[in-house]
């Protein structure tokens, strides 16, 4: 494709189609992109409006209908105190969401803001933020997740900070090294050289070079994140139920894999099936975003 | 002096701290540069050329020594002032393509030079940016391209393009060519050449190319290890060159022979540029100069010359003259 823009007489033709057409049009030859971010949408719209057209409330117990298959009644079966497996799913979507993405966002802030201030200050500024960065990849970050947890408490605020607080680490190494690369490079001195202030450099030199970055970076870090969450539940230090969320849920179907096996497949294959879709979307982002992936 | 000098460098040196050790990267270098005229700067690679071009333009802080430019002195300008200043001293570079923001279109960033000076309204500089990419010889819809879009000589005429628009009266020349194609070269060259005419810029042109230094300048100044040994109007330093140093470099000027009597064997010159953090005693060249002898070896020898114009640094040269 590179070639061809370089038409016959040498240069490249009139640009009719803005940069982010140019990479939606790259994003949408990437089929498992495209279905990955359906998912996604449909994912982000049930957080929203879940609740409302769940058919049952996710604390409604009903023992006459426990532990049931699938049924018109309940799509997706019961589980061991009759609750409906379709209202927790939908109710867990939500609460997924907003562990993941406040989790995400926290990390994101702490870890660009540590990362832009070491790579731009240098010095000993670069060299605590990196030993910082270095303790918190060789400290077991789950470990601490539980330790916090156990402090501050099964509640939605205390895991989504405790996640949040803990995964900042991986951004703040990405955002240093690529202002790093950058601040020393020949665009930087040429913006110098015209006489660029250092606030026009970073805002129309070094940001966008690392947004794109950033995008997929995040676009990575929510099915971490979400990962996260459901581990804690698993060794049982989640949401406290009766809050659903995906990990009780797995966590629970477990013990009951062989009689009600229903209780594994709906919410695992949802859970994993949007992991893969965030996954398939960071992808798709990643090729997307760069500019020089031609049409 | 018929004329006031554009600018002038006095004594100028810079040194690096690298893990603890000082590296001599220029060291005490005097010239100076009218508007129109052009200095060629030529030595191997790590001799300090670039370092000497960006301390001129004060994107490297001189650790001595003064460059006044249009009657300023650099060093003593605040952070504002300099970032003005910088509208009249431009730099084009080796990698083109590095010194371009890949986000922004060629129109863009030949723009931004003027936004950041603050020249004329978004109409005017739309025109001018046009106006241009006309005059290096790029097509209008060039402005929409993105720099890797095109072509190695392409780039380098949107970073000559973009140099210009804040109408500058010297341009640094870091390399502009050797990362072109030989054909692309000497397009470029023209180019340069044509703009000088036209604009009277002055030009500080580094190159290892001797064919082009010769081609392009007026003086030359030839630095081994960050020194000058030899320094001279261009006629002068090409047709006599004095120090050992220039001598090897002109042999080593690749020309196809029009006979057989014109065939020679290629000079090549012993050994590799020493480093900068140990500089050898006396006369830098001395460990590879084939004409050292004992003096070379503890005396540093001292820039004088045949002529007050035409200069060099060797023990030989000096007793040439005085016999």
């Amino acid at each position: 494709m590179a070639i061809a823009r370089i038409a016959v007489n040498g240069v490249a033709p009139a640009r009719r189609r803005s940069q982010l057409a140019m990479a939606w049009g790259r994003y949408k030859k990437d089929r498992l992109a495209v279905v990955g971010l359906a998912w996604v949408i449909l994912f982000l719209v049930i957080g929203i409006i879940g609740p409302w057209i769940a058919p049952y409330n996710y604390a409604t117990t009903n023992f006459l209908t426990a532990n049931q298959g699938p049924t018109w009644q309940h799509i997706m079966g019961t589980d061991n105190l009759g609750h409906d497996m379709f209202s927790e799913i939908l109710w867990s979507v939500q609460n997924a969401l907003e562990v993941a993405l406040g989790a995400t966002l926290i990390s994101f802030i702490v870890g660009v803001a540590l990362g832009l201030w070491a790579g731009l200050k240098g010095g000993w500024a670069d060299m605590v933020v990196m030993r910082l960065v270095d303790f918190m990849f060789a400290f077991p970050t789950f470990f601490m997740d539980l330790i916090l947890v156990t402090k501050f408490g099964r509640g939605m605020g205390p895991i989504l900070f405790a996640i949040g607080i803990t995964g900042w680490a991986g951004y703040a190494r990405l955002i240093r090294s690529l202002v790093l690369g950058m601040r020393n490079g020949e665009m930087v001195e040429a913006a110098r050289a015209l006489g660029a202030t250092q606030p026009h450099i970073m805002r129309k030199y070094l940001f966008p070079n690392v947004m794109n970055n950033m995008i997929v970076a995040l676009a990575f870090g929510i099915p971490g994140d979400l990962t996260v969450m459901a581990g804690l539940s698993v060794v049982g230090m989640g949401l406290r139920p009766p809050l659903p969320s995906f990990g009780n849920m797995i966590a629970a179907a477990g013990s009951n894999m062989l009689g009600y096996p229903w209780l594994m497949y709906f919410p695992a294959g949802i859970f994993a099936l949007t992991l893969l879709a965030f996954l398939f979307v960071a992808d798709g982002l990643q090729e997307a975003l760069n500019p020089k992936g031609g049409f | 002096m018929p004329d006031e000098m554009l600018l002038e460098v006095t004594s100028v040196s810079k040194r690096f701290q690298v893990r603890g050790q000082t590296l001599h990267a220029v060291e005490n270098v005097s010239f100076a540069l009218r508007s129109g005229e052009t200095l060629g700067l030529v030595g191997e690679s790590g001799s300090g050329k670039s370092t000497l071009g960006r301390t001129v333009l004060r994107l490297l802080e001189a650790d001595a020594g003064r460059v006044v430019f249009q009657g300023r002195d650099l060093s003593r300008l605040s952070v504002s002032e300099l970032r003005k200043e910088r509208r009249h001293m431009q730099i084009i570079f080796q990698d083109p393509l590095a010194s371009l923001n890949p986000r922004m279109t060629v129109g863009s960033a030949i723009e931004d030079a003027m936004i950041i000076q603050g020249i004329a309204s978004r109409v005017q500089r739309k025109m001018r940016v046009n106006e241009l990419l006309e005059r290096v010889g790029l097509p209008l819809q060039a402005a929409d391209a993105f720099p890797f879009e095109l072509s190695g000589g392409q780039q380098q005429r949107v970073g000559i393009a973009r140099a210009l628009s804040v109408r500058p009266k010297l341009v640094v020349c870091d390399e502009p060519i050797s990362a072109l194609d030989v054909s692309i070269q000497v397009q470029i060259i023209e180019l340069l050449k044509d703009l000088q005419r036209e604009l009277q810029l002055a030009y500080i042109f580094i190159s290892h190319n001797l064919g082009v230094v010769q081609h392009l300048s007026d003086r030359v100044m030839v630095l081994y290890l960050g020194e000058v040994v030899e320094q001279g109007s261009a006629q002068d330093l090409f047709t006599n060159p004095q120090h050992p140093y220039t001598r090897v470099l002109l042999d080593s000027i690749l020309k196809i022979p029009s006979s057989s009597a014109e065939r020679r064997p290629l000079v090549t010159l012993p050994g590799e540029i020493p480093s900068p953090f140990h500089p050898p005693s006396g006369c830098p060249f001395h460990p590879r100069c084939t004409l050292a002898y004992e003096r070379c070896t503890v005396e540093k020898p001292i820039l004088q010359g045949p002529t007050t114009t035409h200069l060099t640094a060797c023990h030989l040269a000096e007793t040439a003259i005085s016999q």
